[in-house]
């Protein structure tokens, strides 16, 4: 399966965030992928959106079964955000789970307004009652069991989709 | 000989020592403990990865200070905590450390972070545990007798990386009580794994031990000389009892050599920082003036602690 | 009962003897090597071929824990360990509880020992009264219950007086003094020796000069008593240099050391292994070197097991906590043909550091040796065959041993007490 451009994925998503933008809106993204999409997205839609990142090792469901994952990150959200309207980064929409941690990790800095999740990829699949409010492409199959699909940087810092199997 | 702390996959299965740790060990717990420290930014300053696991704080021996770092970093994880002054309870009444061990065990405890005054005494836990099939209980050693403080030496390593960045181009000196002192020993081994190119020690002979050269060491008496040019000056607490006997003279005539005064530590580089593993004996190893100067990064020191203790905790709760 | 043992070889270290021949035994005494008897007729025909034949091993220090401390073991089942090892003569430390100081107990042990008809049993009795430095023990007495030297184990006498005092009064009586030679002062809380691997693991030091400055005070008192004085348990280089300058000057003391520092050093506590927790402690790799030199040119004069054998619980706790001392009846002869083999040393010169030349730090003449009309005590055992000690394995109560699992040399096929098969 082709994959689709994920910096034009970024500008789509970019547009379909842009008329609920709020004065008090700030992006939050995950770990690694939705950060570096964070990013490109406060780029596109100015500066005065705040911009935070969290990293949800701390939360995942599956530490019991396999550990605490290498290299953590340290989260930072450098605002309050209480009351506040937060969009939730992530670059792959899969069964949930992350979203889940995010949001436990999210709420331990206070009680947001509200969140809406925006995702570059949702490939379908889910395990829990999650849906994107934000999705620049959907899947129209699904992938192979085992296959992992993520964004990676490259030396240039442009951003692409991979999938690779396990 | 295999390293009993280490799993047959080479991960972290308990920490009892620093001493033959492999450095990318060493460095990981260090790395993982860095986004730990955010955690006590937060309205909320607990994250769930021990939900549901019994932490045990057995101290045979008394420490008030060390067991409640370690009860928070355990809360911090959301772990229950079960602390246990042993020294007053079970050993006076007879009971060996291995059955009371035993018994927590039955009380459903993960992990278990020992003091004990009789050095070696979590190896003895651990090897149990291994013997009596319950291998997926870790061992944190809190401090046991004068051999190791693995924790409090990982925490100075991460203020002195906070500070100094790299471990490669320091001069480190280690002053006081260095034959008593479980921190030291710990502070050495970290220092000498983690690439630090000169580690002095400085004290007079009553109070270093055997051979200390052996652990890679240099040897200072004159507490000038060994301070010249230093980035990182690293302070032993002085226990009152070594005032007595035949050890030292008294805590005046000690003060006058091997107290940390602002005079002794303008010979160190400019910037040097100062750590010390607390309480602090003021007047007797350090000054006033340099325990609360500029170069004192002690209180940093125990912020960083937690997180440490929040990371190897972390590390060995998945280990298992 | 009248015993053949035939296509052995004979090992004799006191009479020189090294051949292939035959031994005959007659009533419970060795009757003949090489050549039967007039009129011998066999009862029991022992094969030895491929094994060798040795005089039964005399071990200068195995404690038997009894009186006092039957958990960790009996006469009954040190004996059976005696006999696995080869062991057909021992002497069995003071420090039991009540202590080896009256002649009633004394009595009462060697009437217990001679009831289980096993290995001969020779009680070391106490120096001092409660093994406490005051007060001499009634010396002469405890000889006649069946006392053969005396000691005071592990315990030193503080006061040089009363050192003094106890060992000219066995002079006095030609009574024979065994002194451990660590100063209390300096090994103050010790349990390993002062070193790199101390240091390193925070354990409390006895440094070497524990050893020399009681050595050199043990060794100025005999000069001055004219006691005859054994050293037990030399454990460094240092102390065999005081012995050997003490010795050039004209006193004349033996000494000997224990199997297990032949073999192991400070390295092997490894991660706190208190199987290797032993007074004296296990020292540098230097002097273990110079042990091992000493024993086979016979500076040092013998060689034994120093067994203790010491129970689970009091093993299983931390390394300072736990309890000194090694099992080591079943293991002292493999160690002592382990030593042999590495530093390649004829197996007569081995076995006399555990016959003859123990029996005569001891004074005893009848044992030691295979002559004719010695008893027939007599170990048969296969120096070649290799074994792996195991709990299951050790019929000694205390299974504390760091040798448990590794492979060791020599197997005993038979072990006989006065013309009679007790193991085998």
């Amino acid at each position: 399966m082709t994959l689709p451009d994920a910096e034009q994925l970024c500008t789509q998503l970019a547009a379909q965030i842009r008329p609920h933008l709020r004065p008090d809106s700030a992006l939050v993204g995950i770990h690694s992928g939705g950060v570096w999409i964070a990013e490109r997205l406060r780029a596109l839609l100015g500066s005065e959106v705040a911009l935070g990142s969290i990293d949800i090792s701390f939360y995942r469901d599956d530490y019991g079964s396999r550990g605490l994952h290498p290299h953590p990150q340290k989260s930072g959200i450098p605002f309050d955000v209480n009351g506040r309207h937060l969009i939730l980064v992530d670059d792959v929409l899969y069964t949930g789970r992350t979203t889940r941690a995010a949001l436990n990790e999210l709420f331990d800095y206070g009680r947001p307004g509200c969140v809406e999740l925006a995702v570059l990829v949702d490939r379908g699949e889910r395990e829990l009652p999650i849906c994107a409010r934000y999705c620049a492409h959907t899947l129209s199959e699904s992938l192979p069991a085992g296959t992992r699909l993520s964004l990676v940087q490259d030396d240039a810092g442009h951003l692409r989709l991979e999938s690779t199997s396990a | 000989m295999h390293n009993p702390q280490l799993g047959a996959d080479g991960r972290l299965k308990h920490l009892i020592t620093l001493d033959g740790l492999p450095k990318s060990v060493l460095t990981e717990i260090l790395d993982t403990a860095a986004p730990f420290t955010e955690v006590a930014e937060r309205e909320v300053k607990k994250v769930p990865l021990l939900r549901g696991k019994s932490v045990f704080n057995v101290f045979f021996e008394n420490s008030t200070r060390t067991r409640t770092t370690f009860e928070i970093a355990a809360k911090r994880l959301s772990a229950d905590v079960i602390n246990l002054n042993v020294s007053t309870s079970s050993t006076s009444k007879g009971e060996t450390l291995l059955d009371t061990v035993d018994n927590l065990c039955a009380m459903g405890a993960d992990m278990f972070v020992m003091r004990h005054a009789s050095s070696g005494a979590p190896y003895l836990l651990a090897q149990h545990l291994r013997a009596t099939g319950r291998d997926h209980i870790s061992v944190v050693n809190a401090g046991d007798g004068r051999h190791a403080h693995p924790t409090q030496g990982l925490l100075d390593m991460y203020t002195i990386r906070h500070y100094k960045q790299d471990f490669t181009r320091l001069t480190v000196a280690v002053v006081g009580d260095v034959l008593h002192s479980r921190v030291a020993r710990s502070e050495i081994a970290a220092l000498t794994t983690l690439g630090v190119p000169e580690v002095r020690v400085i004290g007079p002979k009553t109070l270093l031990p055997t051979d200390v050269e052996r652990m890679g060491v240099r040897v200072f008496h004159d507490m000038e000389e060994g301070l010249k040019g230093v980035d990182v000056v690293m302070m032993l607490r002085l226990q009152n009892e070594r005032m007595q006997g035949a050890l030292l003279p008294s805590s005046q005539e000690y003060f006058k050599f091997y107290g940390l005064t602002q005079e002794k530590l303008a010979l160190a580089a400019k910037d040097a920082i100062v750590l010390h593993p607390g309480p602090m004996n003021r007047g007797v190893e350090i000054d006033s003036a340099v325990a609360d100067g500029e170069h004192a990064v002690i209180l940093p020191q125990v912020t960083f602690g937690i997180a440490v203790r929040m990371a190897v905790m972390s590390m060995l709760a998945a280990g298992n | 009962m009248n015993i053949h043992i035939r296509n052995g070889r004979l090992i004799d270290p006191a009479n020189q003897v090294d051949t292939q021949q035959d031994l005959f035994i007659v009533d419970g005494k060795v009757a003949a090597m090489g050549a039967a008897p007039a009129g011998f007729k066999a009862e029991r025909e022992i094969d030895a071929a491929g094994l060798i034949v040795a005089p039964g091993l005399v071990d200068l220090s195995a404690r038997l824990r009894e009186p006092g401390f039957e958990h960790k073991a009996t006469l009954e089942s040190e004996m059976q360990a005696a006999m696995a090892g080869g062991i057909t003569r021992l002497a069995c430390p003071p420090d039991t509880d009540p202590v080896l100081d009256e002649p009633g107990l004394v009595e009462m042990l060697c009437f217990r020992a001679k009831k289980l008809n096993c290995a001969h049993v020779y009680p070391i009795g106490a120096l001092t009264t409660k093994l406490e430095g005051k007060r001499i023990t009634e010396m002469a007495e405890l000889v006649e219950a069946g006392c053969v030297a005396f000691s005071q184990a592990n315990t030193p006498v503080v006061d040089t007086q009363v050192l003094m005092r106890a060992m000219q009064y066995a002079a006095t009586f030609g009574f024979r003094v065994w002194l451990q030679p660590q100063d209390p002062h300096l090994a103050r809380n010790g349990v390993a020796h002062d070193g790199e691997v101390a240091s390193r693991l925070g354990l409390t030091g006895i440094p070497v000069e524990a050893e020399t400055i009681a050595l050199e005070t043990q060794l100025a008192l005999a000069r001055l008593t004219g006691v005859k004085l054994h050293i037990t348990r030399v454990s460094s280089a240092a102390a065999l240099e005081c012995i050997e300058r003490a010795r050039a000057s004209g006193v004349d003391v033996t000494c000997d050391v224990a199997a297990h520092h032949l073999h192991l050093t400070e390295m092997d506590i490894g991660y706190f292994n208190p199987q290797c927790y032993v007074i004296p402690p296990l020292r540098s790799q230097r002097d273990r070197a110079a042990l091992r030199a000493a024993l086979a040119t016979g500076r040092i004069n013998a060689v034994c097991s120093d067994h203790t054998p010491v129970d689970d619980d009091a093993k299983q706790a931390p390394f300072a906590e736990s309890e000194a001392g090694m099992t080591g009846l079943e293991l002292l002869l493999s160690l002592v043909l382990k030593w042999a083999q590495e530093d390649k040393l004829p197996l007569t010169d081995a076995l006399a550091r555990v016959t003859s030349n123990a029996a005569a730090i001891m004074g005893i003449t009848k044992g030691g040796h295979l002559g004719v009309g010695a008893r027939a005590d007599v170990v048969i055992f296969d120096a070649r065959a290799e074994r792996i000690p195991t709990r299951e394995s050790l019929r000694s109560q205390g299974k504390n041993t760091p040798f448990l699992g590794l492979p060791l040399p020599g197997t005993v096929r038979y072990t006989l007490v006065e013309g009679r098969v007790m193991f085998g």
